[in-house]
């Protein structure tokens, strides 16, 4: 009996990005707002983290809404249809349902069914996650477009009397789409993980406590102690919090090793660059990243963290989406991006700009 | 090996570069925090820059331990030998 040859998806050699989208909600919350939750002052938390305002979304405005604002834009700069997107990548770790996916309804909203869809989780490394994978899937021939969506209502997910992390929080939405190019577009992925510091970075406390709380609460009709309930931090809704000297000891050196590795992955050097745009997670982070890569004065670097806040997957592209607005020479050059964040993971590559 | 009057010296270099702090008020019984108001993300580019400077390794959780400027040259001089 012979053999039957399979065929395989034909190889796409070069990738790119097409076109870029952002969404940023309207809601404008500032330094004084902060200080209403946690004792501090406008002055101390610029220089501790060079953010001045933050733009977080209502009620009303959820984590689909948002992308599907980015998408849009990100369709029209790329120039196709939403019916002709081979995948919908959509990276965010607050989509509050843990099915089905933000992605899979984000399609069908935008009119891209029967495009596969599926959520990335890997937090403030997720657009790179993603960009790798659009990468990947376009060269190998699995899709011809992939949409790429960065996503998140942090402030879903904060405490406003926590001092750790909640106060840099904001929500947004960054998109891009990736499609197949004349020459190459995106740079060889470095991306990995470290879950031996799981804990530097995360939820206070899983989900199933919610639940057990919740069951207890019914055994007794209902008829909690609230002194109770604020005593046992358990019982509430889990929120984020971070060891912030591990995470900025990691962000800087161990990143700053990354980031060398992607320059030298894609063949260039800082100074090739027209771009530097790191995860927006806190400005002394940018700088001294910036510091240890020995970034030229011709490299500019993304500094949207001062009005956007830390928005975590959704950062890069939000702040990639305002240097190509405000600097509208920098269409066509390369850009270094790099994404850290909880899990530990993180993901760097060299693009070029849409 | 450096002896504890280098590392003196050489922890003043490093936070006179991060704070601006004039070397002289490095002492060894200055607390980062509240004497030198040295911030904990600060500290931690003080303890990655002394890490290089002398050889050691210095992990998160010790960083913690170290409240003077003495508590550090007595941890780094340890850590040499």
């Amino acid at each position: 009996m012979s053999t039957p040859t399979l065929n395989q998806a034909p190889l796409h050699e070069y990738s790119g990005i097409l076109g870029i989208g952002a969404y940023r909600p309207d809601i404008i919350v500032t330094n004084d707002d902060i200080c209403q939750w946690i004792d501090s002052s406008d002055e101390w938390i610029r220089q501790r983290t060079g953010i001045v305002t933050r733009h977080r979304a209502g009620r009303d405005v959820s984590v689909v809404d948002m992308a599907e604002g980015a998408a849009r834009e990100a369709l029209l700069g790329a120039g196709i249809e939403a019916s002709e997107l081979g995948a919908v990548i959509v990276s965010t770790v607050t989509h509050p349902y843990a099915t089905p996916s933000a992605a899979s309804l984000l399609a069908e909203r935008l009119g891209a069914t029967p495009a596969p869809a599926f959520d990335v989780s890997a937090a403030c490394a997720g657009y790179c996650y993603g960009i790798a994978q659009a990468d990947a899937l376009v060269r190998a021939g699995s899709a011809k477009y992939v949409l790429v969506v960065g996503v998140e209502k942090l402030s879903d997910v904060i405490d406003n009397h926590e001092r750790t992390i909640s106060f840099l929080l904001g929500d947004g939405a960054g998109a891009v789409v990736v499609g197949p190019a004349e020459q190459a577009g995106i740079g060889p992925s470095i991306w990995g993980s470290d879950g031996s510091r799981w804990d530097a970075i995360g939820m206070t406390h899983s989900l199933l406590a919610v639940r057990d709380f919740s069951a207890t609460a019914m055994q007794n009709d209902g008829d909690t102690d609230d002194a109770a309930v604020a005593a046992d931090e358990t019982r509430l809704w889990p929120t984020l919090r971070q060891d912030g000297q591990t995470v900025f000891r990691w962000a800087v050196w161990e990143m700053a090793k990354a980031a060398k590795q992607a320059l030298d992955a894609a063949g260039v050097s800082v100074a090739d660059l027209a771009a530097f745009v790191p995860h927006q997670a806190n400005m002394r982070i940018i700088d001294e990243l910036a510091k240890q890569l020995k970034m030229p004065d011709s490299v500019m670097i993304a500094r949207d963290i001062a009005d956007a806040g830390n928005t975590s997957a959704a950062s890069i592209p939000l702040a990639t989406h305002r240097l190509l607005q405000e600097n509208p020479e920098l269409h066509g050059g390369l850009s270094l991006q790099i994404g850290f964040g909880a899990g530990l993971v993180f993901g760097a590559q060299v693009v070029v700009l849409p | 090996m450096a002896s504890n009057e280098e590392i003196l010296a050489g922890l003043a270099e490093i936070v006179n570069e991060e704070t601006g702090l004039a070397p002289e008020a490095v002492e060894l019984d200055k607390s980062f925090t509240d004497d030198l108001d040295i911030d904990s993300i600060s500290m931690m580019t003080i303890v990655v820059n002394a890490e290089e400077k002398f050889g050691v390794r210095i992990p998160d959780e010790e960083v913690k331990n170290l409240k003077t400027v003495g508590d550090a040259v007595t941890y780094i001089s340890g850590a040499q030998a």
